[in-house]
């Protein structure tokens, strides 16, 4: 279940809000962070209610 | 705006609904904080955000007029609602009926449950605005507050309407289960839309972020008239927001759960996710757009679908679909009362949801809902100010608590007269006079519990 719950939280802090941050910073462009948060949302609603259905 | 997930049945059915929370299904604080954490970020807040820049609001105002005026909501949860919630452990609606009788309680049933159709519409509205864009079916919002955007936009209105009525009257557990689960997920896609909108606009200080925030109002204004939204208008607003839920005393259908006082801080990290980060970076979301294209209309679908892509135009449907479906849920329950007792149990719910579909026809209505956030509270709220003179004047001033039950009496006029009264009095004021209809909505309180310690006292209650 730990794993469940890591990956959701790299879903939403790091395809979503860290990639944010890092077309702020320049680091990578708005297409990019497109796709990243698109990957994000996805693997947010197939990993997350498998945890948090136990919770 | 707020939705709740814990107490959805307002005048019958409902775990304990009319009777006290026994002591073992108590919670503590700590659980009030998750409660309430993912329920303050609505599909609303999309369109609330971009509204106080189009109403001209300065950038330093919302941030500390926001910051005020949410941490009085907090206290008002804290010092108000709570310490009633506990004392009693009931239902708001019960409480209501042992005070006013069940007939007028009926009333206010149906009264809470129109103004939810407006709010549902405003969030299908919301929702229509992101399944528009990937068929490049804009929403445009007319003057008229009745008028009409374009043919196909409003289809998608009723599109999503039915779909949405359907889901609340069929699926109420499995909408409420995903909207848990999507929760943590729409919080942190605010962010990156708010993050998104400030690399778009190419800030890189706090200075040039004022230099475009400035630029983006003089844009609005040089199209819409100079607009003043100040400071204080914006405390007030951000503290009356969930009026209806505070100082209405909405609330101690939630908070009766609670183990102590302290659960009124529950709202805590919610109203600051909510109506102040989510508030703000739709805000940006706007400027932005204004920066990129000169297009001043706060469409969300359109700003997330600029943020985000994808991401945000799914955000901004789960969002109004998550928000929209309790309270069709909540205002069907309030209109079953009107059905014979053989109607079907989803009459109220299928009723609530044409309603509200017919409202999310009309743009204007959701455009207008900072006004119409206020004007739901003036009309919710004096209500809380019955309950609270009931439990701490009541005694003290020898007049009797818990009325209606005392007496046996289903309609307790006294209750009635100090809710119609200011209330008349407050939406005169609104309509009539053009005032803001949040500054409305404390002087109707305190109006109304005066008003019920009056008219109590004088019929020797």
């Amino acid at each position: 279940m730990k794993i469940l719950k890591l990956i959701s939280a790299v879903a939403i802090g790091g395809l979503i809000l860290l990639a944010s941050l890092l077309l702020f910073l320049g680091t990578i462009d708005a297409s990019e962070l497109k796709i990243l948060t698109l990957v994000g949302t996805v693997l947010w609603f197939v990993v997350t209610p498998f945890w948090m259905k136990e919770d | 705006m707020s939705e709740t997930s814990v107490e959805i049945q307002p005048s019958s059915g409902g775990e304990f609904a009319r009777e006290q929370v026994p002591s073992s299904k108590l919670k503590g604080w700590k659980s009030f904080l998750g409660m309430y954490a993912g329920e303050h970020a609505a599909g609303t807040e999309f369109m609330i955000g971009p509204l106080f820049l189009a109403a001209g609001a300065s950038l330093k105002d919302l941030i500390f007029g926001l910051l005020i005026g949410n941490i009085l909501a907090i206290l008002t949860w804290r010092y108000l609602v709570a310490p009633i919630a506990v004392a009693s452990k009931l239902t708001l609606y019960y409480q209501l009926e042992k005070i006013a009788g069940k007939h007028l309680v009926k009333v206010y049933n149906v009264v809470n449950g129109v103004l939810f159709c407006f709010l549902a519409g405003a969030m299908i509205t919301v929702s229509a605005s992101a399944v528009g864009v990937p068929f490049d079916v804009n929403f445009s919002v007319p003057e008229n507050i009745f008028g009409l955007s374009s043919t196909s936009f409003s289809l998608i209105v009723v599109i999503v309407g039915i779909v949405m009525t359907i889901v609340a009257a069929a699926g109420y557990n499995t909408v409420s289960k995903f909207a848990n689960i999507a929760a943590p997920w729409m919080i942190v896609v605010f962010a990156a839309c708010g993050i998104s909108a400030l690399s778009q606009m190419e800030v890189d200080s706090w200075k040039s972020l004022l230099t475009e925030w400035d630029q983006s109002i003089s844009v609005v204004q040089s199209i819409n008239g100079k607009l003043e939204f100040g400071f204080w208008k914006i405390v007030i607003f951000a503290w009356l927001a969930n009026a209806a839920m505070h100082f209405g005393m909405s609330d101690l259908s939630i908070m009766r759960f609670a183990k102590d006082t302290k659960a009124g801080w529950g709202p805590s990290i919610g109203m600051f996710l909510g109506h102040y980060m989510a508030w703000i970076c739709a805000s940006f979301m706007l400027a932005a757009q204004i920066k990129l294209t000169g297009d001043i209309s706060a469409n969300p679908g359109a700003l997330a679908w600029s943020a985000v892509g994808w991401t945000g135009i799914i955000c901004v449907i789960v969002a109004g679909w998550t928000t929209a479906n309790p309270t069709i849920y909540r205002a069907g329950l309030a209109f079953q009362s009107l059905f014979s007792s053989k109607a079907k149990s989803y009459s109220g719910v299928i009723l609530a949801g044409l309603v509200a579909t017919a409202a999310g026809i009309f743009p204007a209505l959701s455009g207008k809902l900072l006004d119409f956030v206020g004007f739901y509270g003036t009309i919710l709220g004096p209500m809380g100010g019955v309950i609270f003179v009931n439990h701490y004047l009541a005694k003290k001033m020898n007049f009797k608590q818990d009325y209606a039950v005392e007496k046996g009496t289903g309609f307790n006029a006294a209750v009635l007269l100090a809710w119609v009264l200011p209330v008349t009095l407050g939406l005169y004021f609104i309509f009539a006079k053009g005032l803001f209809p949040a500054y409305a909505v404390i002087p109707c309180w305190i109006a109304s519990s005066v008003l019920y310690v009056l008219i109590m006292k004088l019929q020797k209650s």
